[in-house]
């Protein structure tokens, strides 16, 4: 039973191909020799970090300090998985971050950059954002926080969960409310399971800031705080532009002041959200348009079906009642 | 009727409306590609409508009888009639036949008019049916297979890996106490079935009843030192349809959950074991003992991929199809032609797999094909490459000849499959790194290391007969 | 004895490491994954207890790890077995399904013969488990 199969005769066998004789070769890293060098920009555009950063400056006006933040924490887990590569262990940073401001000033979209640049450099082994809230996690009877709450950390993990309005999980009022457990679930995966997920807490800066000091625990486990500023005017301006032309309409000269006036006003008013409002603005200003359209009959052109006019802004209420 | 050599037997077909090639097909329609090969000076389109008339309706001269019947619903249309590739004088015939033409739920009827007669036409000179598209209306009156392979993985609570299995050797002159025996070491070590062989029934060196004893202890040892179920297909093909049931009857009594049954009982046969199968829930074996007589040349006989389809729609829950590696016939274009016959739901034409039509099977159950023939251990990484997750291999030398024992070449073959499995699922390439795969695997299993060095270079690289016509064949993986 | 039912019984026993390898394949085919226990492993015993309900929408592993491993801690005596399920249109069953911890020691079947008529026999196989009560059935 011995024989090679070139040795073999009789029915219908041949030998095979040469078998491979490859050795298993076990894949171990090398650490660098401390003279070797590292080409930073070939690692740069191997982790292709820029991709995304550069998509975030695309895709958000403004917000110079928060892009600016972001860039840094790539900066420093670049460098990280440098210095590891000549075997310093500075352990694995902690990346728990809390985005602080108004409503639509673009921290879910920041989320979701971040879950992506974490993935590409490694952090994060899948680079899926789970985006939540308190009723998301918190239950309403004995027993149903814990397996609400961990549902929820097991399918961010690989990824970053995102808590909006994190604050509602802590009712000082009430000292039996099952957001406490919710929390303790949570500070115990943020210390134990830092490999597995990355928590975003978000809110509204005041808010979060009184939560923090009610939790002690939390607030210490938090790295990195960035603060979003509300937009100025012509950012807010120059974001209703880029929406329109995202959707392929295009406002009309003659619209310019007006809408320019009309986000003056708005941001004047009450429950102002932002990039929120602004993208709220412009989807009453399409159906006006269309009901325009609709009311005048006859021929429409190209330019009739893409161009906003002032009366399509006009006829917000931030002008008080029409004459 | 016109003059020529075949005046005797050919009268004009295509002018008797066999010939539409205007003739858009019916969903409802039976459809059939034939490959055919006139004789000289026949016109392949005359030919085409002989084969859709003497399949039909037509005799080979007119009768006034027609004319009292709506001849025109029952007519056979060949509405199409190509070239084939590469291969002189040949080409295939599509051909629709109406709904009416069949019983509901006989492949015997359908065979009986589709392959009956027209196989010996004398203006041919050879004739293969290749494919045949089975509409949804007719497919809805067949049974299906007893169980299907998601009740079969069910039921013997296996999943994520091909099953295992092996043949017992030698096929005949062992006695019913040391043929249980084989059984019980195959099993115990690691198979989830053994099998009797096609041509093991009732001999006089080992009666039936003694067989399916011994061989149910040996299954019940098995099962009971590992805590898997096990099965051992035992075979209750005999001369009537009386002695199957009884002996069917005695193996389910025995508490076996599968019997088999050989392709030579013929279709009526499998029909009511079928039927048998699912009213007692015993999983049903088919071996197609005798099938390579028409299966295996490429221009006359029936393809396997035909014989796949009406197996299916007959009710077996196995069925052999081909290892590509092994020692018998079988391209692996062809091959996996057949696989996604018997286990899709849905199949698309592709010409590189020989599937002439789309067919839908409108939930009918799997089949689960079965490779064996000349398969081993080392050979694991290509079979689940071909094969993929739904099959079951069956390693009967491969088992039995081991040379620490039957229990360790099974143990070497379940050892072999779960480790390409696993890498596999870790993402490697396991076709390339088979090799590399076995080898790491034997340094904790003495079982597999010995059959590897005994085995690990053999291959059977012969250039297959039965393969498509779009494609290069390669001869060897 | 060693109970050989599941995908990977005839292997070492799989890490950690390598168990979240084949639940990433898990995920990457859309199957949401199960943790199961026992101390009856009777081949025919289809239904070992659930440890809580099937994971959907996991991405990643570490979440199916850490029911595993609360599952292991509440149960080290206990049969595990981690299930994936695919529930596409003509699967809907189990896709894959290994041991993922089983007792220090096995004790095994027991094959109970009652004999018939005519040379027949009815097999019962019983597991030596099954001699203790539910919840005490094996070391440790």
């Amino acid at each position: 039973m011995t024989e090679t199969g070139s040795a073999r005769v009789g029915f219908g066998m041949r030998p095979g191909g040469a078998a491979a004789a490859a050795e298993e070769e076990a894949a171990v890293v090398e650490t660098l020799p401390p003279d070797a060098s590292i080409d930073l920009a070939e690692e740069r555009a191997e982790s292709h970090v820029d991709e995304v950063l550069d998509a975030l400056d695309r895709e958000l006006v403004g917000l110079v300090p928060v892009k600016t933040r972001i860039r840094e924490i790539a900066a420093l887990l670049l460098v990280d998985r440098m210095r590891a590569r000549f075997g310093i262990d500075s352990g694995r940073p902690n990346l728990h971050m809390c985005f602080t401001g108004s409503p639509g000033t673009g921290k879910t979209t920041v989320a979701v950059r971040l879950a992506e640049l974490l993935h590409r450099l490694g952090y994060v082994r899948r680079g899926h954002l789970v985006s939540v809230t308190r009723d998301d996690l918190v239950g309403q009877y004995v027993g149903h926080t814990a397996p609400k709450t961990k549902e929820v950390l097991k399918r961010a993990m690989g990824g970053v969960l995102f808590i909006d309005e994190a604050y509602y999980l802590y009712r000082a009022e009430n000292e039996r409310d099952y957001g406490q457990e919710a929390i303790e679930i949570l500070l115990q995966v943020m210390e134990n399971q830092r490999d597995d997920l990355v928590v975003v807490l978000a809110g509204y800066k005041d808010r979060m800031d009184s939560f923090f000091s009610s939790n002690p625990g939390m607030s210490s486990r938090i790295a990195h705080h960035i603060d979003f500023p509300d937009y100025a005017a012509d950012e807010l301006e120059a974001i209703g532009t880029m929406m329109m032309e995202r959707e392929g309409y295009k406002l009309d000269p003659a619209a310019e002041p007006v809408f320019r006036d009309y986000v003056e006003r708005r941001r004047a008013q009450p429950r102002f959200a932002n990039a929120r409002s602004v993208r709220n603005a412009i989807e009453r200003a399409r159906l006006r348009h269309a009901n325009r359209l609709l009311d005048a009959g006859g021929a429409v052109d190209l330019a009739a079906l893409t161009t906003l006019a002032a009366d399509d802004f006009l006829g917000s209420r931030v002008f008080g009642p029409r004459p | 009727m016109s003059g020529g050599r075949w005046s005797a037997g050919v009268i004009p077909y295509a002018e008797m409306g066999y010939w539409r090639p205007d003739y858009q097909p019916k969903d409802s329609d039976i459809l059939a590609a034939f490959r055919i090969t006139p004789q000289p000076g026949v016109p392949p389109e005359e030919a085409g409508a002989a084969v859709a008339g003497e399949s039909s309706t037509a005799t080979w001269t007119v009768v006034w009888t027609d004319r009292l019947t709506s001849y025109e619903n029952y007519q056979a249309k060949c509405y199409r009639v190509e070239p084939v590739p590469g291969q002189e004088g040949q080409f295939i015939a599509y051909i629709a036949y109406d709904l009416d033409l069949f019983e509901e739920g006989s492949i015997a009827n359908l065979t009986s008019s589709i392959i009956g007669n027209v196989f010996g036409f004398k203006a041919l000179k050879a004739l293969r049916l290749e494919d045949m598209r089975i509409p949804t209306h007719y497919v809805k009156t067949f049974q299906g297979p007893a169980h299907g392979i998601v009740m079969e993985r069910e039921y013997l609570g296996k999943f994520g890996r091909p099953l295992l299995g092996a043949t017992v050797k030698p096929k005949l002159g062992l006695s019913a106490r040391n043929y249980g025996r084989v059984v019980y070491e195959a099993l115990r070590g690691g198979l989830d079935f053994t099998k009797d062989d096609e041509n093991i029934n009732s001999q006089p060196f080992m009666r039936w009843r003694d067989r399916f004893l011994y061989c149910m202890e040996g299954v019940n040892r098995a099962q009971a030192a590992t805590g898997e179920i096990k099965g051992h297909y035992l075979n209750v093909t005999a001369a009537t349809m009386e002695d199957m049931y009884e002996r069917a009857e005695f193996a389910k009594e025995l508490g076996s959950v599968i019997v088999m049954i050989d392709l030579t009982i013929g279709y009526t046969a499998i029909q009511s074991m079928a039927k048998w199968a699912r009213r007692n829930g015993v999983i049903l074996h088919l071996h197609r003992a005798g099938h390579s007589t028409y299966t295996r040349q490429k221009n006359h006989g029936v393809s396997f991929r035909v014989i796949a389809k009406w197996m299916r729609l007959a009710g077996v829950d196995h069925i052999h199809a081909g290892t590509v590696v092994g020692k018998l016939e079988g391209d692996p274009h062809s091959v996996a032609g057949f696989y996604d016959t018997l286990r899709l739901d849905r199949i698309e034409a592709d010409p590189v797999k020989g599937l002439y039509f789309d067919q839908e099977w409108a939930s009918l159950p799997g089949t689960m094909p079965v490779a064996s023939g000349g398969i081993h251990a080392g050979q694991m990484h290509q079979l689940l490459d071909l094969l993929g997750e739904d099959v079951i291999l069956q390693f009967g030398g491969g088992t039995i000849g081991h040379p620490m024992g039957i229990a360790a070449g099974a143990a070497a073959n379940r050892v072999a499959l779960e480790a390409m499995i696993k890498a596999r699922n870790e993402g490697r390439d396991f076709a390339q790194e088979g090799p590399d795969i076995l080898r790491a695997a034997a340094k904790h299993s003495r079982e597999l290391d010995v059959a590897l060095s005994t085995w690990g270079d053999i291959t059977f690289n012969y250039e297959s007969t039965d393969t498509p016509d779009v494609v290069d064949t390669p001869v060897s993986l | 004895m060693r109970i050989t039912q599941g995908t990977f019984s005839y292997l070492p026993e799989l890490t950690d490491e390598e168990i979240a390898l084949q639940v990433a394949y898990v995920l990457d085919q859309g199957w949401p994954c199960s943790i199961e226990f026992t101390d009856d492993p009777h081949p025919r015993n289809s239904y070992w207890e659930m440890w809580g309900l099937p994971m959907f929408d996991l991405k990643d592993p570490a979440g199916v790890l850490l029911e595993v491993n609360e599952c292991r801690k509440a149960y080290p005596g206990h049969y595990i077995r981690l299930n994936a399920y695919d529930a596409r249109y003509g699967r809907q069953t189990t896709a894959l399904s290994f041991i993922v911890q089983r007792p220090a020691e096995e004790p095994g079947f027991r094959l109970e013969r009652t004999e018939a008529s005519d040379r027949r026999v009815q097999y019962t196989t019983h597991p030596y488990a099954l001699d203790r009560p539910q919840g005490d059935r094996y070391a440790r």
